[in-house]
């Protein structure tokens, strides 16, 4: 059976001693990670949920003329018309009457009716279709090209760019989990053999009354497997009393854009998860390295 | 010596053995071990006796030759199947190789709990071997609290607890005074009636001459004919060879108290 007691001597050998700080260690950074990369994640998609499906284009007044010309009569904002009609993912784009902008300006300029005598810029309300995934950057570009003094006025814009951010930070924290995994890996090979040597004389009287190598390889990883269990909850429990830390300060920050430190039970099943994933890799990484020091015996 | 391959426990055939680059240790060592035979292995210190016992215990390869154990040659012998073939022979280490963290108890269990026989039955036979080898008030002491002497009995214990059908020892006697070693000695005696094949390492002359046993002696790593007790210990070894050894049950159990019998020579 696998749980049965040990023939290897259980206190102060190097497994014993570094196995489980170093589990803690690499949970605690594991947990901080993940919980990293399903924050960004939630927050990117809650960002994106909040917007309007509504965007704004701006096309600024050419300087020398002394007014705006009507639109109708402006090329530049019938092209820009023309192309954002085109796009597929646009239900509707209008150019904001003159009626409309007096009554923008109003707060402002008071009751002024020769809007037109103005150099404003020509506005178009562009909406989108329900649920249109559009690039915004892309239709900028794209826009820019067609007439150079259109500007795309959307939140759109940069929280693409924020959107682009939390992706590539993600990634990281997908590099950083990986990178800990090897290290974990590393770290227990290295134990292992240390350990090994400091139990060799036990091994070899395993070894000569006729242990199959599988045997003395289950013992160690059955003591890898408690020991990188116990760092793991230490790890564990230090990851999340951070994360709780850090939600009651994000709490206080009372800002739409600092996000939620609230985890759905999907979330907490991986962060409860993670401590046993690092086991099992310690655990079989010992198990391997003693049945390859084994298979170099007799 | 006849050479008889199906028949014999142990065999070599020319066999060297070096470590690494240096010099061979052992030269052309030919010999075999039928069942149920008794020697004793005598030598100068650093004559190879231990290095023989190392070849026949598989802890090393021979550099070159042949070596069978139980009609089986070890060279082409996968593997997986040389634990099999360890089981069934029990080692009496020169310095013991007790696990020092474990009881008398657990380490004469060793053997069985290694190759996978249930705790119930465990507990019986090593209660009862224990008892046999006169430590029964010492089953559950730790080791280093025990006397050298002690130390040398449950290495044997651990060494017989299986049953093995080849007994190596390596001076198993040399840590105990003259009765002990004569009362061990007549442990293995009891044995090799019950069929077991014995090589024993040995420096004391007293217990070789009084015993009688065919002798293989080594000298500089090569068997040689000292005197004229080979001859006869060729004789002996026919002997030995030929009797007949007693069936073995599975059942079969060392007597009871015996060992206080065996004091008392």
């Amino acid at each position: 059976m696998f749980w049965r007691r040990t023939d290897l001597p259980v206190d102060s050998d190097s497994l014993g001693r570094f196995l489980p700080g170093i589990v803690a260690f690499m949970v605690y950074l594991a947990t901080l990670a993940l919980a990293g990369v399903m924050i960004l994640m939630e927050a990117t998609t809650t960002w994106q949920a909040g917007l309007s499906s509504t965007m704004t284009v701006q096309i600024a007044p050419e300087a020398d003329t002394g007014g705006g010309l009507p639109a109708a009569e402006d090329s530049r904002v019938q092209s820009a018309l023309a192309l954002l009609r085109r796009l597929p993912d646009v239900a509707r784009a209008d150019v904001v009457n003159d009626e409309a902008m007096t009554t923008l300006l109003e707060p402002w300029l008071g009751e002024f009716t020769a809007v037109e005598e103005l150099p404003l810029p020509r506005l178009i309300d562009v909406e989108l279709r329900n649920g249109a995934e559009i690039d915004a950057l892309g239709l900028a570009e794209l826009l820019t090209a067609e007439v150079p003094e259109a500007t795309v006025d959307d939140h759109r814009v940069w929280l693409d760019r924020l959107a682009r951010l939390a992706r590539a930070v993600g990634g990281l924290a997908v590099i950083v989990l990986v990178v800990i995994g090897a290290i974990t890996v590393t770290i227990v090979i290295f134990t292992t053999r240390t350990t090994l040597a400091i139990h060799r004389n036990a091994i070899e009287v395993l070894h000569l009354i006729g242990a199959h190598d599988a045997y003395v390889a289950d013992q160690f990883a059955r003591r890898a497997l408690v020991l990188a269990l116990k760092g793991g909850l230490v790890g564990l429990a230090l990851a999340v009393s951070s994360l709780v830390g850090l939600a009651y300060l994000a709490a206080r920050i009372e800002s739409e854009l600092v996000p939620d430190i609230a985890f759905g039970p999907l979330q907490w099943a991986a962060i409860l998860v993670l401590p046993l994933v690092v086991a099992a890799i310690a655990t079989l990484t010992a198990r391997g390295t003693v049945m390859r020091a084994l298979a170099k015996m007799l | 010596m006849t050479f008889d391959a199906n028949d014999s426990i142990v065999r070599f055939e020319n066999v060297g053995l070096r470590y690494g680059l240096g010099p061979e240790v052992l030269q052309d060592i030919t010999f075999e071990l039928p069942p149920a035979s008794f020697h004793f292995l005598l030598g100068p210190s650093g004559a190879g006796k231990s290095s023989l016992l190392r070849l026949m215990y598989l802890a090393l390869k021979p550099s070159r030759g042949l070596i069978s154990l139980f009609g089986r040659d070890i060279a082409t012998t996968p593997r997986d199947d040389l634990p099999a073939l360890r089981r069934r022979i029990g080692v009496v280490f020169q310095e013991f190789r007790l696990l020092n963290h474990l009881t008398t108890f657990d380490n004469v269990a060793l053997p069985l709990r290694v190759a996978g026989i249930r705790e119930s039955e465990i507990e019986k036979h090593v209660r009862e071997l224990l008892a046999w080898v006169g430590l029964k008030d010492h089953v559950n002491a730790r080791l280093p609290t025990l006397s050298g002497g002690q130390q040398q009995r449950v290495a044997i214990a651990r060494a017989v607890i299986t049953r093995p059908q080849l007994i190596l020892a390596d001076e198993p006697t040399g840590n105990v005074d003259d009765r002990m070693a004569m009362r061990l000695m007549h442990l293995f005696e009891e044995l090799n009636k019950l069929g077991t094949t014995l090589l024993i390492a040995t420096h004391n002359e007293t217990i070789v001459r009084r015993l009688g046993h065919p002798r293989l002696h080594l000298e500089d790593g090569r068997f040689v004919d000292v005197d004229s007790d080979v001859s006869s210990s060729e004789e002996k070894t026919e002997t030995t060879a030929t009797r007949k050894a007693p069936k073995r049950s599975r059942s079969a159990r060392f007597p009871a108290g015996s060992a206080h019998r065996q004091g008392t020579p």
